[in-house]
């Protein structure tokens, strides 16, 4: 069963850290398995910054992409055992010189709107809910449940609703059993479905706000021995915004 | 009085040292360090020990417990006290889902609140839940009791069998087959033994007994035609 994690920052001079922070929680859930693993960092959309997803087949090959990608901008980025997928904020001023250094990688391609949803469950209608999504305009890369959640949310919020709203939307339209995260360029969003057979918890402090499927992903988290501690209750939309 | 810190010590190496203990053991009283979440703290035991966890517990925490008493001084994963045989297990903060799952013996305190699917498919285990239960508790419950001195959350005993359930507070819904049934003497003095030995006090004429209408797994002649 897939495990997931999420950190919204409440405090910005944790910011540094957000990075070692989430490497820690994700790395907790490649216990639960090899598949695939992966990250996306979100913050303030700073003008000249372009967001790029870097992808592999198999985990593992990620990591020399991640290296060098790193390497030729002179950043630190983020990666766990099993990375598959990572989605990261570059300075356009690198762009060039980034393309020029991966452009045989089929793995890296720059994605549009700031939005990133995982997933733990099973969705049963999102083939019909894709074919809607695609008469909308939206096209999607793959055959999977989680890619036309995402496209749910990024659909409604193109039609101009809240991530309130477009979570509340999905309650009702999408059926199957699910725990969702979503980050934004601002917001943090959990949702479980009403009948939640999907573990789930949360803490949160002054500080931050977590999620993850196991309370074991939370415990290196700063100040977490004094956090609020709570389950989610099932059917309810959690959002945090940074203003 | 073993002391086995998790941070120093790896928990296959607790839970082998707690499986390797006999009956007539010196080793009565254990403490348990710095559990950080981890799954199946304590599962397994065959003693009559008392082990007291100082942390939140992940998934699993005292599975198949016999004849132990279980102590977390946190709160405590989905699954805590799964299939219990017999001994008692007590969460001092909240538990998560399907708390006492398929337990056939023993007593589960639970001080805060458990969340959905508590006492899911109880077989004989006593819980007693001084906070709320969630949704689609006691679902397909078999024989036992569950109190609950807080609420119960949508569709409680659903599909429900022999258990019986108390409830102090409201119930939010009823689940398939399961109404509300007299609070008899032999009920209350049950009830009265339960919140005793959980250290919970109630009034036990506040509680409202649930239990099966018996027309869900019974077989019913009129019913031939569709089999």
């Amino acid at each position: 069963m897939c495990g997931i994690v999420g950190l919204f920052l409440k405090d910005e001079t944790l910011a540094p850290r957000l990075g070692e922070l989430l490497t820690g929680m994700l790395s907790t859930m490649c216990d639960r398995g090899p598949d695939s693993a992966g990250f996306a960092v979100y913050g303030s959309e700073e003008p000249g910054t372009l967001k790029l997803t870097l992808r592999s087949a198999q985990a593992g090959e990620i990591v020399d992409l991640i290296a060098r990608v790193a390497g030729a901008l002179d950043i630190t980025l983020p990666h766990a055992a099993h990375d598959t997928h990572v989605v990261v904020s570059v300075p356009q001023a690198h762009v060039d010189y980034f393309l020029l250094e991966v452009a045989k990688s089929p793995a890296v391609h720059m994605v549009g709107s700031g939005r990133c949803l995982v997933h733990n469950g099973s969705l049963s209608n999102h083939n019909a809910v894709r074919r809607d999504l695609i008469r909308k305009g939206l096209t999607f890369q793959t055959e999977n449940d989680s890619e036309v959640a995402a496209g749910f949310v990024t659909a409604k919020m193109q039609e101009g609703l809240s991530l309130q709203q477009a979570m509340t939307a999905s309650l009702k339209a999408l059926d199957g059993f699910y725990t969702f995260v979503v980050g934004t360029e601002s917001g943090f969003s959990v949702l479980r479905d009403p009948i939640a057979c999907k573990p789930a918890v949360m803490a949160e402090t002054d500080r931050w706000v977590a999620f993850g499927t196991e309370y074991r992903a939370l415990v290196n988290l700063p100040s977490v021995d004094d956090a609020r501690v709570w389950e989610p209750m099932p059917a309810k939309v959690y959002v945090w915004e940074r203003h | 009085m073993p002391i086995v810190d998790l941070s120093q010590t790896a928990l296959r190496e607790l839970n082998r040292s707690l499986h390797l203990l006999t009956p007539d053991t010196d080793e009565t009283r254990w403490r348990v360090l710095n559990p950080r979440g981890q799954h199946a703290v304590a599962v397994g035991v065959d003693a009559p020990v008392v082990i007291e966890v100082e942390g939140h517990v992940g998934y699993y925490c005292a599975g198949m417990n016999k004849q132990a008493t279980v102590i977390v001084n946190g709160n405590a994963g989905q699954g805590v006290a799964e299939n219990m045989m017999s001994g008692q297990v007590h969460v001092r903060g909240d538990a998560s889902q399907a708390a006492g799952a398929t337990g056939c013996g023993g007593l589960l305190v639970i001080d805060g609140n458990a969340s959905a699917r508590c006492g899911i498919s109880m077989k004989g285990i006593d819980i007693v839940v001084k906070g709320s239960v969630g949704h689609l508790s006691a679902f397909m419950a078999q024989a036992g009791n569950l109190v609950v001195l807080g609420d119960a959350g949508e569709a409680l005993g659903d599909s429900i069998y022999e258990a019986d359930l108390f409830v102090c507070g409201e119930v939010k819904s009823l689940g398939a087959d399961c109404i509300e049934k007299p609070l008899e003497d032999s009920h209350k003095l049950t009830l009265r033994g339960l919140l005793e030995a959980a250290g919970a006090t109630a009034d036990v004429d506040a509680f409202r007994r649930y239990g099966s209408a018996r027309t869900l797994y019974n077989f019913h002649v009129d019913n031939i035609g569709s089999y």
